[in-house]
């Protein structure tokens, strides 16, 4: 089958673990993490809309930062890919909670900060940015299909690309199906050629399965928390230097990923 | 701006909603300009507006093997699958490249969650979701398109698109990149939303929603009425049917201006358009017809009307179909799409249905009644909150070449 290759740029990181991609080098080292605060900085959006934002959108706009701060772009002209298995649970059991008790009390803004495509929303309005964007979902392979979705526009268009791949934690009644209970994001500024920031080239060949790389704890654990987090075999990897993994993009579709480290 | 795209060929297509199962029911509405709009007989609570709402969604029974995704939604869109011979198109397709070769990338807003406030109303003694109501993954954005993969055994690259109103206009985009690059040999794209309290009420609170029928571009609309919807394509190589109406471009960009108001010029909307223009190799003097977002809200009808005025001639013929169909969000993309594809098979120009006063700020372009006349080139706006656009355009084979 036909393979995609594409740089990476930028990384970004965040869990209730995890500040940042730098620490996951730590963990994997054997260093205990500092854990980060508990509420995604978020720096990118202005304070007003910082306030106004739900985590969900914080969490995705802190990823994207780190990515894009690593990389060295200009925001405003890279196209944006935001995955998400989810969406936001907590607006979705207010919502579902709300209408079967009092229909029409409803709250607009919560109601607005629904949309599967908020928090790419937000940060294509934060960093002025007229690229396209988009807004997608895959169970438990969103992070794998995102980032087909994500290098097929790197290589169809030759243009940078922004991949997010975040979930923050389930609550109510419906933290039972979606068995998320932690946050995790992550973020990769893909570039369709080397330059002089690249950390590693991605080569990525599909395959007919779905099956992941397996991990050590305690990363095994966080990929079982979060369905964002089986982007960690990949996360690893980058952050070892080197290796290949292998992620669920479908149901019945995998991509193989070759590494191959120039930092 | 992009190069010129090699069209791919629709080698099949097909819509349902309020105006009736399959395009002949689409297509007798728009040339004797039915609407399809009722009062509001869905929500769990009354709600004074007007939908769009399916008949017969209620009856439909999903085979047994598929019955684990049973709800509102997955109905719709099995009820829309079933339509104008489009299994057997996608089973030919299957056949000749192999599952594994076939990609499925839809859209959708609601997904199933009227299946979740179903089960936030019925939560047991515990406060827990009821047994029947367990399969998590039909409490997910991604329920409707792993349905239908299920459904049309499809085992390729598959994702749902979300972002809102412009999410099935996007697959085709989605779908181009992966056939160019070789990961596919066809998609079906398309997309699905359903009615149900989360979009009524959630609309209603942000006071989009008419209390009369919808009326776009009209000068005293007053809000959208929305609708529900379920639509597909097949996209191939255009070698592979010659003869098959094309896609000739597509264009996406963002507002970057906020997250329930267009932008007052119409910036994310017009990058769209050139976009999808250079890409087609085309010149907006070409194109025939646009069916136009126009969902008869206050803003995006009137940043919608100043750019088809400054970027159209006169002969370029316009129109929103919202009035027949109802805003049917995530769906409206393909809806829309079907429409624009039945303009070029036909020859028609659906009129504005719903616009009897004008908005003065609209054109010589704009079709108030429904035309006769050679369509060979159509454009399909679609615009989304969080300021996400896209516009598609299609050609009579051959146009393109």
């Amino acid at each position: 089958m036909s393979g995609l290759d594409v740089w990476v740029d930028g990384v970004g990181l965040w869990s209730s673990q995890l500040a940042d991609f730098a620490t996951l080098r730590e963990v994997l080292a054997g260093r205990p993490p500092q854990p980060p605060p508990r509420r995604p900085a978020a720096a990118t959006l202005p304070a007003n809309e910082r306030r106004r934002a739900p985590e969900s959108v914080l969490l995705a706009v802190e990823v994207a930062g780190q990515a894009v701060a690593m990389s060295g772009q200009d925001a405003a002209g890279v196209a944006c890919v935001f995955a998400s298995s989810h969406g936001d649970q907590a607006i979705t059991d207010y919502m579902c909670a709300t209408l079967a008790q009092v229909p029409t009390e409803l709250s607009p803004i919560r109601f607005h900060n629904s949309v599967h495509n908020a928090a790419v929303g937000y940060w294509t309005i934060a960093t002025g940015c007229h690229a396209p964007s988009t807004a997608i979902a895959a169970q438990r392979a969103s992070f794998g299909a995102g980032l087909l979705e994500a290098a097929s526009q790197v290589c169809s268009e030759q243009r940078p690309v922004l991949l997010v791949c975040s979930d923050y934690l389930g609550n109510g009644p419906l933290l039972e199906v979606t068995a998320c209970t932690q946050p995790f994001g992550c973020a990769l500024l893909l570039m369709p050629t080397r330059s002089p920031r690249s950390l590693a080239r991605l080569r990525l060949t599909l395959t007919t399965t779905a099956a992941s790389s397996t991990l050590d704890e305690p990363l095994a654990s966080w990929r079982q928390a979060n369905p964002s987090a089986t982007a960690l075999p990949l996360l690893a990897r980058l952050a070892q230097g080197d290796g290949s993994c292998h992620i669920a993009a479908a149901a019945q579709l995998g991509l193989q990923i070759d590494m191959e480290s120039v930092a | 701006m992009p190069t010129k795209m090699t069209p791919l060929a629709v080698t099949a297509h097909t819509a349902t909603s309020a105006l009736g199962s399959g395009l002949a029911a689409q297509l007798a509405a728009l040339e004797s300009a039915r609407s399809g709009l009722r009062p509001n007989d869905i929500s769990s609570a009354p709600l004074a507006c007007w939908i769009g709402r399916v008949d017969g969604v209620e009856a439909v029974r999903l085979p047994a093997s598929l019955q684990v995704w049973d709800c509102r939604n997955n109905r719709l869109a099995w009820l829309g699958l079933n339509q104008d011979g489009f299994m057997p198109k996608v089973e030919a397709a299957r056949a000749r490249y192999g599952a594994a070769r076939v990609a499925l990338l839809l859209g959708t807003s609601t997904a199933s969650i009227g299946a979740t406030e179903e089960a936030y109303r019925q939560l047991d003694a515990d406060g827990g979701f009821s047994d029947d109501r367990l399969y998590p993954p039909l409490h997910a954005p991604h329920s409707l398109t792993a349905f239908v993969a299920a459904a049309l055994q499809l085992e390729g690259p598959c994702l749902t698109v979300s972002t809102a109103c412009s999410s099935s206009a996007k697959v085709f985009a989605s779908a181009e990149r992966l056939i160019r690059l070789g990961l596919a040999d066809a998609a079906v794209v398309g997309g699905v939303d359903s009615l149900c309290d989360s979009v009524l009420f959630g609309f209603n609170a942000l006071e989009l929603v008419s209390h009369e029928p919808c009326r776009p571009f009209d000068a005293a609309r007053n809000g959208i009425s929305i609708g529900e919807a379920a639509g597909f394509a097949l996209l191939e190589r255009a070698a592979a049917a010659p003869d098959a109406i094309q896609l000739l471009g597509y264009g996406e960009a963002s507002d970057a201006h906020h997250m329930s108001t267009p932008h007052p010029q119409g910036l994310g909307a017009e990058l769209a358009l050139d976009d999808a223009l250079a890409r087609a190799g085309l010149s907006a003097g070409q194109v025939d017809y646009i069916n136009l977002h126009g969902t008869a809200s206050q803003k995006n009808d009137e940043v919608e009307a100043a750019l088809v005025s400054r970027a159209f001639p006169a002969r370029t013929r316009a129109s929103s179909t919202k009035g027949y169909t109802g805003h049917t969000l995530g769906a409206a993309g393909i809806v829309e799409a079907t429409v624009a594809m039945q303009a070029i098979e036909h020859g028609l120009i659906p009129g504005n249905l719903g616009g009897d006063t004008p908005d003065p700020g609209c054109g010589a372009q704009f079709a108030w009644r429904s035309e006769r006349q050679t369509v060979d080139v159509a454009l399909s706006n679609s615009f989304g909150f969080g300021g996400n656009n896209a516009c598609l355009a299609f050609a009579r084979a051959g146009f393109g070449a």
